[in-house]
């Protein structure tokens, strides 16, 4: 008998102890008691997502702008929380399902924000735009963050897409830097006759593919054509859009991107790029660190990249200054903050230092138009840079302008045109179904 | 105090993990079918509309497809499981050595299997196309970049991996088959094959019908090497009704309907439990 109670209360324990870990693992440890270190000042809850030990420059950068103005205004006190990419994707939906935002924070474009704008948890930030800071950006950045005509974030980054090139392999087989699209096709062709790969692509992932078509679309259809069909004042039908699937088509045809391009992640596929197996690579400016600064890849690597704007089109209505690119993350405002006067306020400074900075120090090409006069750069980010400040037009990426749902249908839309599983027209006629059927 | 206390004291702690970590969330899911939500925000109640979006939407049901392909395959390479422990329980030399390979890849987690199978699928620099090279094969195929080629090109490690557990049950299976029966029938005259046929495989049939259902079910709602090779593609080629799931709750912000493709996925894994007991169902318990 007695060893009977003993056991029942063993088990008792052990149970207890099963129910009270579950409970404690939830407890919070973001800075959910801040005022009591603050005394009177205003505490401005911040989260970003650069960790000191994974983006450094980052986390440099916000933390001394901080420091700086917590200097200037003795009576804000900003803390931050600080989470990895996917951790602070999956804490932002945990805490917006509480509305329990913190006062600032980062968001991705479009797509991504359109749930948190239409259930009512970022505050517009017009305002703070008026002023002299709208100007301040460049243009085509902050539409991306825009819905209704009212702005919900400001972007920190931007990127556009270039073609990296190996020079070496273009001067083995006496290959100049494609100007049209006659000499683009030219260049690829001495190279699949020479037996190296043209161009590799990691259509796997799908946007990756898509970037190609939409310069084809931007080349000959000019930017309206495209973007109009996405928001519906035009028609995804249009002959434009049809001649550059059939483009992209030949060049699939001509065998121009690396075997088994549909089974490649990005990353496999820049591998072709980065051991000189394939000749071209089309990828955002993210990716200038490694032609530039990055310690991790060889100086005589990094001496044979360059880079050229995708070719013009003969007879194309686009012209060879539009980019295909688009805004990184951007900074939100919680709509719940009970201090939101000062965020906003916080938030002008934090956009406008961090454009003055981030390029040099961390790499990235803020969203704010930058000063290369005075700068000490790698000639690669300069060059971009020019051609940035010369740009014609930015085209934000097709899947991200669409929903969630459209964006798929293109995606895979570009995977089977990549795979010669259906024609053009098809192409197409099953995105302008994808698009009607959402207007209704 | 009576016995009766005690028995519920004892399975009190497991049975209240099963409900908070299995029951409760197979529930909530199912209410959440109800509803139209991002995942974020408010929920609204439609009713059983997604389940009758679920029923007349072609690509899960093309997903269910290639997820039960997956599970027929998986049954079929049972057999060879069979016949692989059937020569390693037989005293052959190095059987042990072989046992432990087989093992191996149960060790590996599926993110480093699948990252290894992604090196030798490669179809310029993989190791199987620059084998079928040095064979003169000429235009090998890209695997897992064609859509006619990716499901199947994935099946192989699927099936690989799960080579060693398998093959580990059959063996201490065969192993528990008592030695008399075996030494009696060699007495009688019986081959070696006859014994492994007539003899040892009817003995550990209640084995064999246990991992059919364990890799039917474990094959409709395969999920892993699938996300990490294919992510489902090229256009939907190699998605099955797990990676379907997560398309619609992670990517498309579809956490209602993908609730109700979960839902549809549970349906679906129990009738095909309870058909595969129906049909391996008989009589013959076998006494040793």
């Amino acid at each position: 008998m007695k060893k009977k109670a003993f056991t029942a209360a063993a088990s008792l324990a052990l149970l207890s102890g099963l129910v009270l870990g579950g409970c404690s693992s939830s407890s919070d440890t973001s800075t959910s008691e801040g005022n009591g270190s603050g005394g009177d000042k205003t505490v401005v809850k911040m989260m970003h997502l650069w960790p000191e030990g994974s983006a450094k420059a980052q986390y440099t950068i916000v933390n001394d702008i901080i420091e700086t103005y917590e200097k200037e205004n003795p009576d804000i006190d900003i803390q931050t929380e600080i989470l990895a990419n996917e951790q602070y994707k999956e804490k932002i939906k945990v805490l917006s399902a509480s509305n329990e935002l913190p006062d600032l924070g980062i968001t991705w474009a479009a797509g991504y924000m359109q749930p948190f704008v239409e259930g009512n948890m970022f505050a517009p930030l017009d305002d703070v735009l008026d002023g002299g800071l709208k100007e301040q950006f460049v243009p085509g950045t902050l539409e991306a963050f825009q819905t209704d005509s009212k702005t919900y974030g400001l972007p920190l980054e931007l990127n556009i897409a270039p073609i990296y090139y190996n020079k070496e392999i273009f001067k083995k087989h006496n290959l100049e830097v494609p100007k049209t699209y006659d000499e683009f096709l030219n260049v690829v062709k001495t190279l699949k006759d020479n037996d190296v790969t043209p161009i590799t692509v990691g259509n796997k992932d799908r946007w990756t593919g898509s970037m190609w078509y939409m310069y084809l679309a931007d080349r000959i259809g000019g930017p309206e054509t495209l973007n109009n069909a996405i928001n519906r004042t035009g028609s995804f039908e249009d002959p434009a859009l049809v001649k550059a699937g059939e483009e992209l088509k030949k060049l699939v045809d001509m065998d121009a991107f690396v075997k088994g391009y549909n089974g490649f992640s990005n990353d496999e596929a820049k591998g072709y790029f980065m051991n000189e197996q394939a000749a071209m690579y089309m990828m955002g400016t993210w990716e200038l660190p490694n032609y530039t600064t990055s310690p991790d890849v060889a100086q005589e690597f990094k001496d044979k990249v360059g880079y050229f704007k995708f070719p013009a089109y003969e007879g194309g209505k686009g012209n060879i200054d539009s980019f295909v690119g688009g805004p990184g993350v951007g900074l939100f405002v919680s709509e719940a903050s009970k201090v939101k006067d000062e965020t906003k306020e916080f938030v002008s400074y934090l956009v406008d230092e961090w454009g003055k900075r981030s390029v040099t120090e961390a790499g990235v090409i803020p969203a704010t138009k930058v000063d290369t006069a005075n700068t000490e750069l790698a000639q690669m980010y300069i060059d971009i840079l020019n051609d940035l400040g010369n740009a014609s037009n930015i085209t934000l990426y097709a899947d991200v302008q669409m929903s969630a749902r459209v964006a798929d249908v293109h995606l895979n839309q570009i995977q089977a045109l990549y795979g010669g599983e259906i024609s053009p027209k098809e192409f197409v006629k099953a995105q302008e179904e994808a698009l009607a059927a959402e207007e209704k | 105090m009576s016995n009766k206390y005690i028995i519920t004291l004892y399975t009190l702690p497991a049975l209240l993990l099963l409900l908070v970590l299995i029951y409760v969330p197979i529930a909530l899911s199912g209410y959440y079918g109800l509803m139209d939500w991002t995942g974020i925000g408010q929920m609204q109640f439609i009713g059983l509309e997604n389940y009758a979006n679920l029923m007349k939407d072609e690509k899960f049901w093309a997903s269910a497809g290639h997820s039960f392909l997956l599970g027929i395959f998986s049954v079929l390479s049972l057999l060879l499981y069979l016949a692989v422990s059937l020569v390693l329980v037989s005293k052959i030399k190095g059987s042990d050595f072989f046992r432990k390979i087989y093992l191996i890849p149960m060790l590996l987690s599926s993110v480093a299997i699948a990252q290894l199978w992604l090196k030798i699928f490669d179809p310029s620099n993989g190791m199987l196309n620059k084998l079928l090279e040095m064979f003169g094969v000429e235009n090998t195929p890209v695997w897992l970049a064609d859509p006619n080629t990716a499901l199947y090109a994935i099946f192989v490690p699927i099936v690989w991996q799960y080579a060693g557990f398998y093959i580990l049950i059959y063996y201490a299976a065969l192993k528990n088959v008592p030695e008399e029966i075996i030494e009696a029938a060699r007495i009688d005259g019986a081959t070696p094959l006859q014994i492994a046929l007539k003899i040892k495989l009817p003995m550990i049939s209640a084995v064999f019908k246990v991992t059919i259902m364990l890799s039917l079910v474990g094959s409709l709602k395969y999920f892993d090497l699938i996300y990490v090779m294919t992510g489902g593609g090229p256009n939907g080629a190699s998605e099955v009704m797990a990676s379907y799931m997560y398309k619609e709750a992670f990517e498309l912000n579809n956490f209602g309907y993908a609730s109700a493709v979960g839902f549809g996925l549970l349906v679906i894994c129990l009738a095909m439990t309870w058909l595969t007991s129906r049909l391996t169902k008989s009589n013959d318990n076998v006494q040793y």
